[in-house]
């Protein structure tokens, strides 16, 4: 029976739940967009530096194969090459779009977007918005979506939460839909649907004090991972090298800073240590991400690390830098003109989570997963402005294929019994998920090693709550992968290992 | 720096007691938000007045805390701003009041139900059909109006503005600027002009008690008369 009248659920309204919803829409197939805030709300509009994409208009000879190769590089070739491949390929295509969608990108003299430098891609070509990149996406698909939302086509639950996931039978082999909780008034509200997009964020909630947002709890991972969907390389998480402590959570210093002649020094007593320069001659306070957030790491065990620009000049910190000046004016009441700014790493960004396949689908039948919650591009280690591209392809891939998937399915809505799980579920107590974010703070830092990884599992495997599961599952992998890879650095296991080039998968 | 902190807890601000607000201390440095502090208050094992009774967490909104995002809107001493962009230093008196927006029906003490907004954006056709149209000159002014987050402070200070009116607030030609500027002359612009007039300029009295208040530091006078003279006067 083919099945026309069912819509499309989609939880989660950042980039990766909002272009989902288009790609319904587009494709005349109805769905829900169910969120726990409003799309303005979404961790999508922090994000500043750009998207990628090989647009090939500075003249430097770029291609999405370049693009690609540069992305499976950073992921320590654990991506799968053929979703890369995909998304690098459609990436002009996207930023095309998006400027026809009226994202104010910064312009080059011909009118097409400017392309600056990011880290770890020797070619220009990350798009930007000012330090606004985000938000201005945001906005502009926002727009696009509210206009089928009129029509009738997408259907808006704004502070609205996933509960549980149902399905067909008991063995939960296969999706049925979703309980909701409205967070306003506590009532549930069951959907039927064969098909779910989850684009629920990265799993932020497990630390706390990430550069993300409040909203980012990883719950509806916790609860997915319960109910039997898997997980992948969650022991890969990006820590951003130079971040300062504001308002309980970590705040980002961008990488612009140390481009425009920043230089990291710890103090030492009374004397300035310009480690990077002395242990880097050639790059300095410029070398990758990872590597110089571990060098902080060690060095502030001992000494306090600043980043220093007051000797840049006055123009400098002017045309380029105001956004960060300001920042440190408002949130830290410093004047980096006049004063170093204390820094240390912070946790930025997860390249694993729920486990799909090219098609975006779960192990779940029917529930699909895509942008950070999702771990398919980004392998070990992700580049600058790989994710709000991943987050929108994503979407759009996880749209069209749940659109199909939908159409063919035998589940007729309204007929079929719908088993809900959620009986087994248990939420975590506020004491618990503080010390559990404690304690995966510690553990599972910059650098890592089996004594503190084992002390933390054993903390973690005392605490309730399917949120402690998630964390074990995340310090486990941790503890197995007995190499150093991408963002994964061991102390006692320093070297890359091919016995160990493969993905990490788990299941509750 | 110690601070009391007064918080409103009542069901209905516009009728507020007293009693509708719990009194708390909170010490900590003087560069701390107001973010920072309700975190750090809820984040304590047992929330206590000053009169030593426990009290339920207090429930606010938030998501990025660098002031991106909107949600944190309150009203702090009196004033609409974001939590996250308030501190500490910039007190007069070691007091501070929290109270939520006014204009908007209360959740729960100061998380209010902000959804008019975005029904009303969806009333007032705020998309593009076709392709977007990008004036260079424009530029600086769509990107302003790019960048409204929908925290409703412009909103809180309007003294014509309250929620199920006809009447939108300065959100409306905020965000219509940017759409009535790129959007090619069809019959789709037809509609949004006249549904700004309804909803926007015949109701707006001009007070421009909105212009400084934007936490995200957008010019919404000048917006407000490039939408007025794009959708009244036929201008642009
Ligand atoms: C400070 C900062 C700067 C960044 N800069 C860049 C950059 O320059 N370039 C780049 O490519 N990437 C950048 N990133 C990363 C990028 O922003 C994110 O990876 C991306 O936006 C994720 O999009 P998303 O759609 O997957 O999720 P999000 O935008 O995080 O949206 C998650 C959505 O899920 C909802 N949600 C969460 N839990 C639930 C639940 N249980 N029930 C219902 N709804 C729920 C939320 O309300 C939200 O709507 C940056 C990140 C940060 C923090
Ligand atoms: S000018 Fe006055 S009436 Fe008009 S939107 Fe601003 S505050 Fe409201
Ligand atoms: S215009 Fe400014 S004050 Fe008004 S909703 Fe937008 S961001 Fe808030």
């Amino acid at each position: 029976m083919r099945n026309e009248k069912e819509k499309i659920l989609i939880i989660g309204s950042g980039l990766a739940g909002l272009s989902a919803a288009l790609e319904c829409a587009l494709r005349s197939k109805e769905c829900v967009l169910v969120s726990s805030a409003p799309a303005q709300r979404a961790q999508s509009v922090m994000a500043e530096g750009g998207i990628n994409a090989a647009l090939d208009t500075k003249g430097e000879s770029d291609s999405p194969k370049e693009h690609f190769q540069d992305t499976m590089k950073a992921g320590c070739f654990l991506a799968d090459g053929e979703a890369v491949r995909g998304m690098t390929e459609a990436a002009p295509g996207i930023v095309k779009s998006l400027k026809d969608m009226g994202v104010c990108f910064n312009l080059d003299k011909n009118g097409d977007p400017d392309l600056r430098n990011f880290g770890g891609q020797k070619k220009k070509r990350t798009a930007f918005a000012k330090s606004d990149t985000g938000k201005q996406i945001m906005t502009a698909l926002t727009d696009e979506v509210r206009k089928y939302e009129a029509s009738g086509m997408v259907t808006r639950l704004m502070n609205h939460s996933f509960e549980t996931l149902t399905f067909t039978t008991p063995d939960r082999q296969i999706c049925a839909g979703c309980l909701i909780r409205d967070d306003y008034t506590g009532e549930i509200l069951s959907f039927k649907s064969s098909a779910v997009i989850i684009a629920t964020g990265g799993m932020h909630g497990l630390f706390g004090n990430t550069t993300g947002s409040k909203l980012n709890t990883g719950e509806a991972a916790a609860e997915l991972y319960r109910l039997g969907a898997e997980i992948t390389n969650p022991e890969f998480i990006q820590y951003h090298p130079t971040t300062v402590s504001s308002g309980g959570k970590r705040m980002l210093i961008s990488e612009a800073a140390r481009g425009e002649g920043g230089r990291l020094f710890a103090m030492k007593e009374t004397e300035k240590w310009y480690f990077m320069e002395e242990k880097y001659p050639e790059l300095g306070n410029l070398m990758p991400r990872d590597i110089t957030a571990r060098e902080i790491w060690n060095v502030q065990k001992n000494f306090p690390v600043f980043l220093d620009m007051t000797h840049l000049p006055d123009d400098i910190m002017e045309k380029k830098l105001s956004g960060i000046v300001e920042d440190c004016i408002t949130y830290l009441n410093l004047d980096l003109r006049k004063d170093p700014v204390p820094v240390e790493p912070g946790i930025h960004y997860f390249m694993g989570g729920l486990n799909a396949d090219r098609q975006h689908m779960t192990n779940i039948q029917g529930l699909f997963a895509a942008g950070e919650c999702c771990g398919l591009y980004h392998g070990a280690n992700r580049l600058g402005g790989n994710s709000l591209l991943g987050a929108i392809y994503g979407g759009r891939v996880a749209g069209e294929n749940a659109c199909k998937y939908s159409e063919e399915s035998t589940f007729a809505s309204g007929s079929a019994h719908i088993y809900d799980d959620l009986p087994g579920k248990c939420v975590i107590s506020d004491a618990d998920r503080e010390l559990l974010q404690r304690t995966l703070g510690k553990c599972m830092g910059v650098v890592r090693n089996e004594k503190e990884l084992q002390a933390g599992l054993e903390i973690i495997r005392g605490l309730e709550g399917d949120l402690a599961r998630l964390g074990e599952a995340m310090c486990s992998a941790a503890l197995e992968r007995r190499e150093s890879r991408g963002a994964h650095f061991r102390e006692d296991h320093p070297d890359i290992r091919e016995e160990f080039c493969k993905n990490t998968v788990l299941r509750r | 720096m110690k601070v009391q902190v007064k918080v409103f807890r009542g069901r209905d601000f516009n009728e507020r007691r007293p009693e509708d607000y719990q009194i708390f201390e909170y010490t900590g440095d003087e560069k701390a938000s107001v973010a920072q502090l309700l975190y750090e208050l809820n984040s304590k094992e047992r929330l206590v007045d000053i009169h030593g009774q426990t009290c339920e967490k207090i429930t606010w909104e938030c998501s990025c805390f660098v002031k991106k995002c909107g949600a944190c809107a309150m009203r702090i001493n009196g004033i609409p701003r974001l939590a996250c962009s308030f501190f500490l230093y910039e007190l007069k008196s070691p007091e501070i009041t929290l109270e939520p927006l006014s204009k908007f029906p209360i959740v729960k003490d100061l998380t209010v139900d902000r959804s008019f907004i975005f029904e009303s954006l969806k009333e007032i056709s705020l998309w593009l059909e076709g392709n977007a149209r990008m004036k260079p000159e424009t530029h600086e002014y769509r990107y302003g109006s790019a960048k409204c987050l929908m925290c409703g402070c412009c909103l809180e200070v309007c003294p014509n503005f309250r929620v199920g009116g006809r009447f939108t607030g300065a959100v409306t030609p905020v965000n219509m600027y940017r759409i009535l500027d790129e959007q090619e002359k069809n019959g789709h612009r037809k509609d949004m002009k006249r549904s700004y007039s309804k909803s926007y300029y015949e109701g707006c009295g001009k007070s421009l008690s909105c212009r400084d208040i934007c936490p995200a530091g957008i010019p919404v006078d000048d917006l407000i008369a490039r939408s007025n003279a794009a959708a009244v006067w036929g201008r642009g």
